[in-house]
């Protein structure tokens, strides 16, 4: 028993993750219909940003370590938003009126442009995230002893994700948001402008994916250019497990996926992990084809 | 001159370069013709279910590795002749996408991209784990036996060239015919409209499953010449990125056989040009994708509207028998 709750923490954590991953696909996605293939890549130049930023600004060395964690996941989240308003301009919106296929063609050249990018700047050796970063205390809860970096990998994913949805919900930008993600035409023709929106979700999404990025790099301690295929890969699987262009979705995907893969690790094996999460993936499909929480909506004559 | 104007004398240009190509360029260059041969193989099997169905299937990697380890498997351990097992790779090939297309055919778009990408993922991690003892985990299966053709025996890459584009010239006749036919006609229905299509009595379930079966066949079969080509396979050549070349060798051709052949030379050669860029060279290939789709969104050659001769007995409506219309004039 004491195994089963270490993994399904592990597997929040993990799932954390991939959620933030998620709801950078899963937003885009709502406002373009678009899969967009760079994201893992963001994510990854947000692992790199902040080992960057990290060892050259030393600001470690000026501030206390908690200080120094938020500070460079703001600028790793700015920068990595940075990114991604670019990447929309370049590579997306000359492609919006074209066939969707595309613009996906033209992504997964972004994904590979952005992943050797990576590569021929920092080189195709993995790095080490300085360990004084990770918080170093255990935490005893109803008998288990849990590492704090697992629970506090929990609470920074939490706190985004909830911070994320009074945004969508709350405010007049939200709004518009949502407003895009069900009718860009109509949304156009009631003042809101479309462009800015697309643009506004493309510093949003790759900013939440940068700040992932940073996450995997304090949690494992090692990262590498390629892992954003896979990361990549596995938020864009828990985005349509919970139903694609849905936000609470990619949350509860994310988390599920996380749990499943964490679970199928520990109880079956070790290297058909990933091969289990796709599986589910498929079963959860064809029981509900629009995903968890993806509403069935009705086919447009 | 458009680019479409320029079809014939394309495809006869195309055509007798690749027939005396062997003879002008050295063994590295014959090699990497060889590999374009291969993927337009294999774009081709993705292009009917991709480009004349429309069903976004990103994971045709996962047929080609039946289909080569099918081959590696009766060659190594049961010493069945490289070729003879070609007809077999395709049918376990086709065999495989029919259990595994047949729940998944109705989903939507985007949720059908990511679940053949698993498949993909899930068929290479089941060969590296060595399912049932016969794939030989992460190190493959090696000392796969060439191909022998009425007792003359295909090893050098000169052969293996004329073998490969032979197979790609007969796939496009077929293919050619095959489109003409009321299945491509329905598939290509399908891919505009699904919904009309089902109303006007086509079995959309039925057509996409089929041509689910006949692209994984035909990959199979281009396993089988992959793996005679190697003498050795091993399960990380079937992986996501194989499956996205493919793909993307399929949407940058735009549809059209032709096109196909030109975006296979485009995507396996330009790497290979830009080997004196080194570690860059796939930066420019990545740039190169993006700019080619920029500047091409519709691909680089669409297929033809169909045309289609008035019926005689309409020419007293004002329409000379000798008119030919074309289906675009009617939607627009």
């Amino acid at each position: 028993m004491e195994q089963f709750f270490q993994q399904l923490l592990n597997g929040l954590a993990v799932g954390g993750i991939y959620a933030l991953i998620a709801l950078g696909y899963t937003m885009v996605y709502g406002v373009m219909k678009l899969i967009n293939f760079a994201h893992g890549d963001i994510f990854t130049i947000g692992a790199y940003l902040g080992l960057t930023l990290l060892v050259s600004c030393n600001i470690a060395a000026v501030l206390p370590p908690t200080a120094a964690v938020l500070v460079i996941f703001l600028m790793v989240a700015l920068l990595a938003a940075l990114v991604g308003y670019l990447l929309e301009r370049v590579a997306y919106r000359p492609l919006r009126n074209a066939g969707r296929l595309s613009a996906v063609v033209s992504a997964l050249g972004a994904s590979i442009f952005l992943q050797n990018g990576v590569m021929l700047i920092y080189g195709a050796r993995f790095y080490v995230y300085p360990d004084f970063l990770r918080p170093d205390f255990t935490v005893h809860l109803l008998g288990l002893a849990v590492p704090g970096v697992r629970l506090l990998i929990i609470f920074a994913s939490v706190v985004l994700m909830v911070a994320l949805s009074a945004f969508i919900q709350r405010t007049r930008t939200g709004a518009a948001i949502r407003a895009v993600a069900v009718d860009p035409g109509a949304a156009q023709l009631m003042g809101i402008n479309v462009d800015r929106i697309i643009s506004l979700v493309f510093l949003i999404g790759p900013g939440l994916g940068g700040a992932a990025g940073l996450m995997v790099g304090i949690y494992y301690g090692q990262i590498d250019f390629t892992m954003g295929w896979s990361y990549g890969l596995k938020a864009l699987t828990a985005a349509i497990l919970g139903g694609i262009g849905n936000i609470p979705g990619a949350m509860l995907g994310g988390l599920m996926l996380g749990i499943i893969e964490a679970l199928a690790a520990g109880y079956v094996s070790m290297a058909w992990k990933d091969a289990i999460a796709f599986l589910v993936l498929i079963f959860i499909l064809i029981i509900r084809p629009t995903g968890i929480l993806g509403e069935r909506t009705a086919e447009k004559l | 001159m458009k680019l479409q104007d320029l079809r014939t004398p394309i495809s006869v240009g195309l055509a007798i370069v690749l027939l005396v190509l062997p003879l002008v360029c050295n063994a590295y260059w014959l090699d990497v013709c060889v590999s374009i041969g291969l993927y337009a193989l294999l774009a081709l099997s993705l292009n009917v279910i991709l480009g004349q169905a429309g069903i976004f299937h990103m994971g045709h990697a996962a047929f080609f590795a039946v289909g080569a380890y099918t081959t590696a498997v009766l060659n190594t351990l049961y010493h069945w002749p490289v070729l003879w097992t070609m007809p077999l790779a395709g049918v376990a090939a086709a065999l495989f996408a029919m259990a595994v297309a047949r729940p998944i055919i109705h989903l939507r778009g985007d949720y059908l991209l990511i679940v053949t990408i698993g498949i993909v993922e899930i068929v290479r991690i089941a060969l590296l784990n060595d399912v049932a003892g016969l794939t030989g985990g992460s190190n493959g299966i090696f000392g796969i036996a060439r191909p022998t053709l009425f007792g003359f025996r295909i090893s050098k890459g000169v052969q293996f060239y004329y073998l490969v584009w032979c197979m790609v010239g007969v796939s496009l006749l077929l293919f050619r015919c095959l489109w003409q036919s009321r299945f491509g006609r329905a598939l290509n229905y399908i891919k505009e409209d699904d919904i009309a299509a089902e109303g006007c009595g086509v079995n959309v379930t039925r057509y996409k499953l089929a041509a689910f079966v006949l692209g994984a066949f035909w990959a199979g079969m281009a396993g089988t010449v992959y793996a005679a080509k190697m003498t050795t396979i091993a399960p990380e050549s079937f992986n996501f990125m194989e499956s996205v070349i493919i793909f993307a060798v399929v949407i940058l051709s735009g549809g059209s056989q032709l096109g196909v052949l030109i975006s296979a030379f485009l995507f396996i050669g330009l790497p290979e040009l830009l080997r004196e860029f080194h570690d860059a060279r796939m930066l420019i290939f990545g740039f190169a994708m993006m700019a080619m789709m920029v500047w091409r969104p519709q691909g680089l050659l669409p297929p033809l509207r169909r045309r289609y001769r008035v019926a005689e007995n309409s020419s007293s409506q004002g329409v000379s028998p000798k008119d030919v219309w074309n289906d675009s004039a009617v939607s627009e």
